[in-house]
C-alpha cells in the first residue's frame, strides 16, 4: 500500500512534521523528487518565486541548513535575506516578536527561522502574516531534516514502508530524532531508537518507535542505520563518563555495521564527530549516504518553499 | 454534462501519421530532429510521432519530456488562492544545443503553456530551431503564438472543454469536446 499523495499542503506553514498528514508528506517527497533534477541542468534555476522575499532568521549557528535553504531558494529566483543573530538587534536586546514585526514592515513572503527556543515558530506564525518555515527550534522538531531523511532512504528503497529504521545516539537534545521518528512511523517504517540511559528522554516510545540501551539490539538486521551528533559542547552536564566510553559503546564501527542489513544505509544529519560517535571508515565506506542527504536537502526546501507559496483556493488546471 | 466524439482512435492515428509527415517536410534535416513532449499528453504523443519519423526515415529520433510548471505565468505570486501544480519529470536525454526540437502538446489553446515551455527549453541550451506540433488547435489564443504542425483545428467556445484522451495515460482513446451543461 502506498500512501497517496495530498492535493496541497492544508496551512501555509511548515512547523513540523507532527501537524503533517502521510499525504501531504508524500505529495513534498514526491515534489521533493522532481526538484532534484533543476541540480543538473547548464542553467540551475527556475523562475516560480521570481518576486518572492524569503528572510533567512537564524538565531543559532548552522551551516548546512542556512546554506541548503540559501541554495533552494535562489534555485527557484527569490530573494534572499539573511539575519544572524550576532552583530544584529537581537544582541542589542530586542525581542524576537519586534525582530520578527520589523522584518515583516518589509514584506517578506516566508521567513524560515532557526531558533534555540522550542514553539518560537508556532509563536512568529501566530502573528505575522508571512509563511514561517522551522529550520530547527530548539530540541522540538527539525522538518526538513526528517524530509531529506525520508527522501533519501526513499530514492535508495523505492518506499518507506517496512524499513527497519535504527537510530542512534543522542536523543535527549536532538530535534533531528523527534521528527524522523514521527514521520518515519507516519509513513510505515519501523523506527528503533538507541543511546545511553541518561541521553534517553522518557515517553520516547510513545512517539512511536521501539526504545533500546545497548546499539547492538536496535541495529540488528536494520535497513537503515541514522547515527546523531554527541552535542561535545553540552558536554560538561555529564551525561556519560568519557568520549572514549562513548565511542566504545555507541560508536558506529564496521564489526557493528555488520549486524545491520549487508546494505544497510548509513545516515548522518552533520556534522559529524568523526572517532566519537561514527567512526571515519564508515562514514567514507560505501554504505554512507551522508553527502547524499545534503544534496537532497536541497531539493526538499524547493518543494516545500514551492508548495508554501501556493494558497488553499481552488486548483489550477490544465 | 455533453460529449462529444471528434476524433476516435482510428482517425487519430491517420491524424497522427499525417502530421509526422509534415513534420519530416517542415524540417528538411531530419537528423538533426528531436522531438520533446510537454507533460503529461504531450509525451506520449511525441513518442508516437518520433517511432512514425523512425519508420519513415529508417532513423528515430530522441524523444524528451518536458515538465513547464516552475515557468507557469499563473503559479507564485500572480495567482494567490490556488493550489500549486503537481511537478512532473523533465527528462531530456540528450542536449538540445545545435538541434531542430520539435515541440509536442495535445491542445494548444491560451497560448501560455507554449510560452512557458520555450523558456523551459531555452534554459537547457541553444536549440537550432524549435516547432510546434499540436494535435489539436481550439483557438482563443492570449498570445502571438502559432503552430507549425496542426493535427485537427477545432472551433470551440471558452465555455468547452477539449479532452484529449490516449491509451497511455487514459485507458482510452480519442478527441472529445465536454460541454458543462448549466441548469
Amino acid at each position: 500500500m502506498s500512501v497517496k499523495p495530498a492535493r496541497a499542503l492544508k496551512s501555509r506553514h511548515l512547523l513540523g512534521i507532527d501537524p503533517l498528514t502521510p499525504g501531504e508528506i508524500q505529495l513534498i517527497l514526491d515534489t521533493a523528487e522532481q526538484m532534484r533534477e533543476i541540480a543538473k541542468r547548464p542553467i540551475k534555476k527556475v523562475p516560480a518565486l521570481r518576486g518572492k522575499t524569503v528572510v533567512n532568521l537564524f538565531l543559532e549557528p548552522s551551516t548546512r541548513t542556512r546554506f541548503s535553504f540559501e541554495v533552494a531558494e535562489k534555485r527557484l529566483s527569490a530573494d534572499t535575506l539573511n539575519f544572524s543573530a550576532s552583530g544584529s538587534s537581537v544582541e542589542k536586546g530586542e525581542t524576537l516578536i519586534d525582530t520578527a514585526r520589523n522584518l515583516e514592515a518589509m514584506e517578506p513572503d516566508f521567513i524560515v527561522i532557526r531558533h534555540p527556543h522550542p514553539g518560537a515558530p508556532h509563536m512568529l506564525a501566530k502573528v505575522l502574516k508571512a509563511s514561517v518555515i522551522n529550520a530547527g527550534d530548539g530540541t522540538h522538531e527539525h522538518p526538513t531534516q526528517a524530509l531529506l531523511d525520508a527522501l533519501t532512504i526513499r530514492l535508495r528503497r523505492g518506499s518507506l514502508e517496512g524499513q527497519v529504521v535504527a537510530i542512534v545516539g543522542d536523543l535527549q537534545h536532538s530535534r533531528v530524532v523527534r521528527s524522523n521518528v514521527l514521520l518515519l512511523s507516519r509513513m510505515g517504517a519501523q523506527v528503533r531508537v538507541a543511546g545511553p540511559p541518561s541521553l534517553v528522554p522518557l515517553g520516547m516510545e510513545k512517539l512511536g518507535c521501539q526504545v533500546f540501551y545497548r546499539m547492538e539490539d536496535a541495529i540488528r538486521d536494520a535497513d537503515v542505520v541514522m547515527m546523531l551528533r554527541i552535542q561535545l559542547e553540552r558536554q560538561e552536564r555529564m551525561n556519560f563518563p568519557t568520549v572514549r566510553e562513548y565511542y566504545d559503546l555507541f560508536a558506529l564501527t564496521p564489526e557493528r555495521l555488520k549486524l545491520a542489513k549487508k546494505d544497510c544505509l548509513v545516515m548522518h544529519p552533520g556534522p559529524m564527530n568523526r572517532g566519537v560517535e561514527i567512526d571515519s571508515r564508515v562514514a567514507d565506506g560505501p554504505q554512507s549516504v551522508i553527502l547524499e542527504q545534503v544534496t537532497n536537502g536541497v531539493a526538499v526546501r524547493m518543494a516545500v518553499l514551492y508548495l508554501l507559496a501556493g494558497g488553499r483556493g481552488e486548483p489550477v488546471t490544465d | 454534462m455533453q460529449r462529444v466524439l471528434i476524433l476516435d482512435a482510428r482517425e487519430l492515428a491517420r491524424v497522427l501519421e499525417r502530421m509526422a509527415a509534415e513534420i519530416l517536410e517542415k524540417v528538411q534535416e531530419e537528423k538533426k530532429l528531436y522531438f520533446v513532449g510537454i507533460q503529461t499528453r504531450g509525451v506520449p504523443l511525441a513518442k508516437r510521432l518520433a517511432a512514425l519519423v523512425g519508420q519513415k526515415t529508417k532513423i528515430t529520433p530522441p524523444v524528451g519530456a518536458l515538465d513547464i510548471t516552475l515557468y507557469r505565468d499563473d503559479v507564485g505570486p500572480w495567482r494567490p488562492a490556488h493550489q500549486q501544480p503537481l511537478l512532473r519529470a523533465t527528462e531530456l536525454p540528450k542536449p538540445v544545443d545545435d538541434m531542430v526540437v520539435c515541440l509536442v502538446d495535445d491542445v494548444l489553446y491560451t497560448g501560455r503553456t507554449v510560452r512557458a515551455a520555450l523558456d523551459t527549453l531555452m534554459d537547457y541550451g541553444r536549440p537550432r530551431a524549435i516547432r510546434l506540433a499540436v494535435l489539436v488547435d481550439r483557438g482563443h489564443r492570449e498570445l502571438p503564438i502559432a503552430a507549425d504542425v496542426v493535427g485537427r483545428v477545432v472551433p470551440s467556445s471558452r465555455q468547452e472543454d477539449v479532452q484529449v484522451r490516449l491509451a497511455e495515460c487514459d485507458g482510452e482513446e480519442g478527441v472529445w469536446i465536454v460541454k458543462e451543461e448549466r441548469a
